[in-house]
């Protein structure tokens, strides 16, 4: 069977099955639309927080980030994870005590204020819309480049798919094809990584290749790695810093808590029947991230010698261009990979020289979508990497769209403006909010507006400065007020818009930058995409200062909160 | 004190305890510390390498487990577990 069919085959069995999951798992109430009825078990909740959160740009991009980015791509390995153990003690219970269906309801009754919940709206949908584009991206990529079909096309599939199963089935559909495509991506990452560390250092598990030997030779990878790049004039691989270790640490820092405060991740753990589960929930959905999160780095560094080697097999002895292999040949047709014979030698020399560079253009992502095809792996793997990267799209985005349309349905229209309406009304209502967040996310897709490339920081940023702080002081802050509360999230997000803005242009249309993105402009060096940690730190210190000058929340809120810190009566608080 | 303050302050330890190994093994080992452990070698990596890339992902499951299991004995120690239905 020729590869194309092959992945239409491949592809096509996993959309069936996500079609058959939704038919199964309709919502009949608005419980079950908003958190699949509480009911999902703690492990099945990881595995579909897994595939929630692992998105297009951690299955395709990530480790081509690494793959160049050496030692500094660390940040996103530890940002990206390590927000799982603040989530895990800071949020996670507590927010399953409390019981509710959305984040902003908790931020509306913590703090007594419906000001509050409609600050909080807003942060959600700016950053979770900001986030879906990236996905929308990421479906209509996927299928142009390996079902050669038009972009527009793809992305019209994707969504219609994912209209199916979230406008029927809500978090209950969502939570049970998310565990489906979970199985799918991780196979799909994991499988040509195993091949790859086999065929480079003989040692099947990629996360030992990595520290292990090059096969039949005394040299360790990374050494070698290392070494083949200082011989290119590149930084070396394991000690190449990102700027400076103090943006590192902010970097990761703005990571980690802008991931503990996202809202269609925090929603996931509403779905558990106890609090208990919530606790060991955020372990299990670690355990499923880590998995391909420490395959990765192993899959970035093989992956950056097994295209240099081809490049350059033995020092000096550079690939000539007519004999390149069939991979190289098939991914120069896409433009991701360019080459240009400067001195047309017939052969290709790969340099950290811009003058003497002839491989003049590697589009990142090919470290992942071309790695069955390096490895020489059969047909049905390739196609499982599409599908792969189409799960990670798919269900990242459908959790996003649910975080959306809840935040629509029932924190604005149920909780602000039409407190009265019925169960059957409001269900109704969420369902139409689904349609309508998936057009809209549809409609940026197609049109993806000039700031898209800098949106998925700018999530971050928002949740760590804004949503991540005004929770967990609800938590643990018990003298915490409306007024603190809602002047820190406004100088937590105004500061990380001010910062990203000044350096990268109002939304993005870099002519109005007014500093300039110049590295000597940026406060203690620190990186716009890393900013979110120090709006985080002005948004707990605006808030404890006005709290402090301002009166104390009333009796019952201070009940509220120390119900909250126990676990005990969490059935009693489900009710509405 | 109360019952449900004295399980609060068992709570607030154990999470700072588990906050500062996070915060050591990524932040401290893997970014602050990392020239110096670099020039430990186990195996074929470097070991503040190793924490950034591999070493800290570990950890950090070990500890959301070993948190959630912690409280799960702190529940029911200070009488506030829910019903097992």
């Amino acid at each position: 069977m020729t590869l194309q069919a092959m992945t239409y085959l491949v592809v096509g069995l996993t959309f069936a099955i996500y079609i058959g999951i939704a038919i199964w798992a309709r919502a009949g109430t608005t419980r079950e639309f908003y958190v699949a009825g509480g009911s999902i078990n703690p492990v099945a909740n990881g595995m579909a927080t897994a595939a929630d959160w692992m998105s297009a740009a951690s299955f395709i991009s990530m480790a081509g980030l690494i793959a160049f980015m050496g030692y500094g791509g660390s940040v996103f390995l530890m940002g990206w994870t390590g927000g799982y153990v603040l989530l895990a003690m800071l949020l996670a219970p507590y927010l399953r005590k409390f019981g509710k269906f959305t984040v902003p309801e908790f931020i509306g009754d913590r703090y007594y204020s419906k000001t509050a919940r409609i600050v909080a709206v807003i942060c959600l949908i700016i950053a979770s819309v900001t986030y879906v584009i990236g996905q929308m991206k990421g479906i209509g990529v996927a299928f142009s480049r390996f079902l050669e079909v038009d972009y527009d096309i793809g992305l019209s599939i994707g969504m219609g798919i994912v209209f199916v199963y979230a406008v029927m089935g809500g978090m209950k559909g969502i939570t049970y094809t998310q565990i489906a495509q979970y199985c799918v991506l991780i196979l799909a990452y994991t499988i040509p990584a195993i091949f790859i560390s086999i065929n480079l250092t003989g040692n099947p598990i990629p996360q030992l290749g990595l520290g292990s030997t090059m096969a039949g030779s005394e040299v360790f990878l990374l050494d070698r790695l290392d070494q083949v790049l200082r011989d290119l004039g590149f930084l070396e691989y394991t000690t190449n810093v990102r700027l400076s270790l103090t943006n590192m640490f902010m970097y990761t820092m703005s990571l980690m808590i802008g991931t503990a405060g996202l809202p269609h991740v925090i929603i996931r753990f509403f779905t558990v029947p106890k609090v208990k589960d919530a606790r060991s929930s955020a372990g299990w959905a670690l355990v499923f991230i880590a998995i391909l999160y420490t395959t990765a780095p192993s899959v970035a560094a093989m992956a950056r010698l097994n295209l240099i080697e081809t490049i350059e097999p033995a020092p000096g002895e550079y690939m000539v261009y007519n004999e390149r292999p069939d991979w190289i040949r098939n991914w120069e047709k896409t433009g991701l990979l360019a080459f240009d014979d400067k001195d047309s030698d017939g052969r290709i020399q790969y340099s950290a020289d811009e003058a003497s560079n002839e491989m003049t253009r590697v589009d990142r992502d090919i470290m992942v979508l071309a790695n069955p095809e390096i490895a020489g792996l059969p047909n049905w793997i390739i196609a499982l990497v599409a599908a792969g990267g189409l799960a990670a799209a798919l269900s990242t985005a459908a959790g996003l769209l649910l975080a959306i349309s809840s935040a629509i349905s029932h924190d604005l229209l149920k909780g602000v403006f039409r407190p009265e309406i019925t169960e059957r009304q409001e269900l109704l209502a969420s369902r139409l909010a689904m349609a309508g967040a998936i057009v809209l996310a549809g409609y940026l897709g197609f049109n993806p507006p000039d700031f898209a490339a800098g949106t998925v920081a700018l999530a971050f940023g928002l949740a760590a400065s804004s949503i991540f702080p005004a929770l967990m002081l609800g938590i643990f802050y018990k003298r915490m007020n409306k007024e603190g509360a809602i002047a820190g999230m406004c100088a937590g997000l105004g500061v990380t818009l001010l910062y990203v803005f000044q350096h990268k242009g109002i939304m993005f249309v870099a002519s109005t930058s007014f500093l300039g993105d110049m590295t000597p402009n940026w406060f203690l060096g620190i990186e716009p995409n890393a900013f979110g940690a120090v709006g985080a730190i002005v948004n707990f210190l605006v808030a404890f200062a006005v709290a402090r000058v301002t009166a104390p929340p009333p009796e019952h809120i201070q009940h509220l909160v120390e119900d909250i810190r126990v676990p005990a009566g969490a059935g009693a608080a489900q009710s509405h | 004190m109360s019952k449900h303050q004295s399980y609060w302050s068992a709570n607030l330890r154990l999470v700072a305890l588990c906050l500062c190994i996070w915060f050591v093994v990524s932040f401290l080992f893997g970014i602050v510390l990392v020239e110096p452990l670099n020039r430990i070698q186990i195996g074929g990596y470097r070991l503040g390498f190793w924490f950034a890339q591999q070493g800290s992902i570990y950890v950090f499951v070990a500890l959301i487990f070993f948190y959630a299991n912690r409280m799960s004995k702190l529940d029911r120690k200070h009488g506030v577990h829910e019903d097992d239905e």
